[in-house]
């Protein structure tokens, strides 16, 4: 296993590039949504993908299992 | 690349991946970017030009930088040079800045196109922001400069002045293929160029054609496509006559 400092330096960027495309998906529908004039007539995927988000910034994780429980947290999206 | 529909690459004299220590080796580099490089990529079908300057990650090297722009001239007569690139800024130390002075001015003296490095990550606001104040005391032709990897936070200052703005596309650290795709759809995209990159980092050409395939996903025509992709950038690389890949239309049957 890496050391916590060798982690950070391994996947920082990628990490700040998935978060990015995150960041910018929610622009692309928030854009959508003003030209188009309507919201989707089902936001759920949206708003599990917030949720998510949420979950992700929850400081104490003592299991270290954030994507255990982002996959639960999707399941109950189709 | 050539069988994705590439015509042409361009090479930015380039930081080799170590901080070269005499000007005798950018000047061994520049002639096999301008008289090498150009017969091997024909043998694949691509025309390939390229930029000769010293990259801003060597421009702390003063006397270097000095000696190699005083050689550098000779090599903007290549055929196949399209002007002063990269040059810009990394870390926006003094040397840097006084290096961009002085590119910028050769390529101003010799009516050459110019191509700006701004910085990557954390410097990337400020960076930016300084090469435009660098810009903005010379005497310069906005039309002729080309500022590269532009992103979301720094792109409305870059057009706004006037200048070209680049997305140069990476699989991790700069501008992703969507992401350029959001922003050729946010902005008027009359000054905007996307290309991708092979250095000495993680870099993909294939981004580059990721973006397209993007473009036309969100439903922009063939048409739309071309404009951005090809005919943006013979329209800025045009403006040196040594490029001669016009613009095209798509005609319908």
């Amino acid at each position: 296993m890496l050391t916590p400092k060798i982690t950070l330096d391994t996947y920082y960027l990628e990490a700040r590039r998935d978060l990015l495309e995150v960041a910018s998906m929610l622009d692309r529908y928030d854009r959508s949504v003003e030209k188009v004039g309507e919201k989707a007539e089902d936001e759920s995927r949206l708003t599990s993908l917030l949720e998510a988000l949420a979950l992700l910034s929850e400081k104490n994780h003592s299991q270290a299992n954030r994507t255990e429980q982002l996959l639960v947290h999707f399941a109950k999206v189709s | 690349m050539a069988m994705s529909g590439v015509v042409a690459v361009c090479e930015p004299a380039f930081w080799a991946g170590f901080d070269r220590r005499s000007p005798e080796t950018f000047i061994d580099y520049f002639a096999q970017i301008s008289e090498f490089e150009p017969t091997r990529a024909a043998e694949f079908g691509i025309q390939h030009y390229c930029w000769v300057a010293v990259n801003p990650k060597e421009a702390e090297n003063t006397e270097l930088t000095q000696e190699v722009l005083r050689q550098m001239p000779e090599f903007l007569e290549k055929p196949t040079c399209l002007g002063v690139g990269e040059t810009g800024l990394h870390k926006s130390t003094k040397n840097e800045i006084d290096s961009l002075e002085a590119h910028v001015e050769i390529a101003m003296k010799h009516d050459q196109l110019v191509l700006i490095h701004t910085p990557h990550l954390s410097d990337k606001a400020h960076g930016t922001k300084t090469v435009l104040e660098v810009l903005a005391g010379m005497n310069v032709n906005p039309d002729k400069i080309w500022i590269d990897h532009v992103e979301e936070q720094t792109i409305e200052s870059v057009l706004d002045a006037g200048y070209w703005a680049g997305m140069t596309l990476y699989p991790v650290t700069k501008c992703s293929p969507r992401r350029a795709v959001d922003i050729l759809e946010k902005y008027s995209t009359e000054r905007l160029l996307v290309n991708s990159s092979a250095d000495w980092g993680p870099s993909d050409p294939f981004t580059l054609q990721e973006s397209v395939v993007e473009f036309r996903r969100r439903g922009h025509t063939l048409q739309e496509a071309v404009e951005i992709y090809h005919n943006n950038p013979c329209r800025f690389l045009g403006q040196n006559p040594k490029w001669d890949i016009k613009p095209i239309t798509i005609s319908e049957e």
